[in-house]
């Protein structure tokens, strides 16, 4: 079994006497994309705020390329190769979407401490920002002003800063989100494409995408995974049945 | 609508024809006035790179003006009466000079804004406004205990700092100085907009969480541009306290930094020529309102409340399509 790049062990978080997640492991393996699901309210977004340092964990560790990161900051981790992408939209609109993507590779290079050239004019993070783009499909709309594009637009270009990162691990949450079929499917192709370039923790609802694209899926129920295993094995899984598919299916 | 490059050309042409013109007619006192709009515009121009590209809504800011005066005041009296300035560790004495009195307001605004913003950009929002009005309070009232410096009644200097090769005393040589510093923040200003800085603190106000996504600290950049805020707006001071030839405490009054926001507003938040458009606005209406009534504040609330409500882009947003 291939070192995880990726993984946590034992993380616990409460709120008052919510406990959103509750004794959680779980891992990211080179080249695989692992789907995180469960029903509202499981914990999954509180997973990703503890395994990204936006949320500090009661208990617990996370380990990024075996290094323990629990108690860096959500910059140290990006800077150790961990990229995310939001649930709602987290874009500059009214930067252009070129000036977006040029924000991570920005960041990626780690020199946002020059004054007086145009940031447009560095030719390194230019290329770096244009070929992300080129990724997902946005090098002709780079131009224009992030609030003019549309909504499925917006989640490719969340996709496109993950990527400026060259990251060793993304964990994405809910890409699809709002997305129709059309949408939909492009992003599957580019996640399915991308976990190549690094794994994926996926957090999805859609669940045609998630047996579409994931290696492994693990279920969370009320902050806790009750399971993981392959698309057949959830699938197949009464207790999955029981907590959770059977709901909503 | 016009370019913006086109209005900003303008404005800076207008801003050098109304002095010449009133030279030609022998109005010395129209170039001071236009002396005194620059003067604001420059500490405006400084407030506007942390609330226009950082978002950071500084209530303070008059401190800063304040220390540029008082630095100002402090080096240029202690030359006036000849007594040193300090004796420990080695005597320090005045100066008359500008740019000593410049290097220094901008290094005394530069550490105070350091350690301001240290204390409040922690907090942001309406708290961030209450601790740098706060921050304000403290340098007014700390100025006016002053007695060594002329407590409440200021600091009078007898004759204007020295520029070499200038006379400062003859005022459309003093308004020169000022223009071209305003000039030269003003091009500082455009390419620091446009530069990596620029473009991360410009994102850092609009998302800030996905900033520090790219290992990128928001507090970090915001910091920065809080500490050049500070040394411009303190540069002004220094220019403005050598205006009048006078310094007090009401360079440090809130009113003072309500003024600089004002100023902003005014004109156009984020806007380049913005605050220079405000500044000069508000110097003339100051000087017409001002002579007809002394309640002129009213009518520049109800200009200000016209602007906010509608028109957010400013006075340069009703006239210049951005980016032209
Ligand atoms: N900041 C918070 N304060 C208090 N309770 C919270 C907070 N964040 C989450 N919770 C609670 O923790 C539990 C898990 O929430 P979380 O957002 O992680 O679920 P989720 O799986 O992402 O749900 P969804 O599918 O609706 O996005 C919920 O009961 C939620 O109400
Ligand atoms: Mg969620």
């Amino acid at each position: 079994m291939a070192e995880a790049v990726l993984s946590a062990h034992g993380l616990c978080k409460s709120f008052g006497a919510v406990q959103a997640t509750h004794d959680v492991s779980i891992d990211v393996r080179p080249g695989e994309i692992h789907a995180v699901i469960g029903p509202n309210g499981a914990g999954k977004s509180t997973l990703i705020a503890q395994l990204c340092g936006s949320m500090a964990s009661d208990a617990g560790r996370v380990e990024l390329l075996g290094r323990d990161v629990t108690h860096d900051t959500v910059r140290r981790r990006a800077q150790a190769g961990l990229a995310r992408t939001f649930q709602i939209s987290a874009l500059a609109m009214e930067d252009t979407v070129l000036q977006n993507a040029m924000l991570g590779a920005l960041g990626a290079a780690g020199r946002p401490w020059r004054f007086l050239r145009p940031a447009l004019g560095d030719q390194d993070l230019r290329d770096r920002a244009e070929a992300a783009l080129e990724r997902v499909g946005l090098q002709d709309v780079r131009a224009a002003r992030v609030a003019a594009l549309s909504h499925g637009q917006r989640r490719q270009l969340e996709v496109a800063l993950a990527l400026t990162l060259s990251p060793k691990a993304f964990i994405m949450d809910e890409p699809m989100a709002g997305l129709g079929g059309e949408g939909s499917k492009l992003l599957t192709d580019l996640l399915s494409a991308l976990r190549a370039d690094a794994p994926i923790l996926l957090v999805e609802h859609d669940m045609d995408a998630v047996f579409t694209l994931a290696d492994r899926i693990s279920v969370l129920v009320y902050g806790q995974i009750i399971e993981t295993g392959t698309v057949d094995q959830i699938r197949r899984s009464p207790a999955v049945r029981d907590a959770y598919l059977g709901e909503g299916a | 609508m016009i370019p913006e490059r086109w209005l900003n050309l303008g404005i800076l042409a207008a801003l050098v024809a109304v002095p010449i013109w009133a030279l030609v007619v022998d109005e010395p006192f129209i170039i001071t006035l236009v002396t005194r709009a620059v003067i604001f515009a420059l500490a405006a121009v400084g407030l506007n790179i942390a609330l226009g590209l950082g978002g950071l809504v500084s209530l303070g800011h008059a401190v800063f003006f304040g220390i540029g005066g008082y630095a100002m005041g402090i080096l240029a009296y202690h030359a006036q009466t000849f007594t040193p300035l300090a004796e420990w560790p080695f005597p320090i004495d005045g100066t008359k000079s500008m740019p000593v009195i410049w290097l220094v307001a901008v290094t005394t605004s530069t550490l105070a804004a350091l350690l301001i913003g240290l204390l409040s950009l922690r907090t942001s929002g309406v708290y961030f406004i209450m601790i740098t009005l706060a921050f304000g309070q403290m340098f007014y009232y700390f100025s006016i205990s002053w007695a060594q410096y002329g407590g409440e009644d200021g600091l009078s200097i007898y004759v204007r700092n020295g520029f070499p090769g200038l006379n400062t005393l003859d005022p459309i040589q003093f308004f020169a100085i000022c223009f071209a510093l305003l000039c030269a923040v003003l091009g500082f200003n455009a390419l620091l907009a446009r530069s990596p800085f620029g473009l991360a603190l410009n994102a850092a106000r609009q998302v800030p969480h996905r900033v520090e996504t790219m290992g990128l600290s928001p507090f970090r950049l915001k910091l920065v541009a809080f500490v050049i805020s500070g040394a411009v707006t303190g540069l002004a001071g220094a220019l403005f306290a050598d205006l009048n030839r006078f310094v007090s405490p009401t360079m440090f009054s809130w009113q003072m930094s309500g003024e600089i926001i004002i100023f902003v507003i005014l004109g156009g938040v984020a806007r380049l020529i913005g605050p220079v458009i405000g500044a000069a606005a508000f110097v003339l209406l100051e000087h017409w309102l001002g002579g007809l009534s002394d309640y002129w504040h009213i009518y520049l609330g109800a200009i200000l409340l016209g602007v906010v409500l509608f028109a957010r882009g400013g006075i340069v947003g009703l006239v210049a399509r951005a980016h032209g």
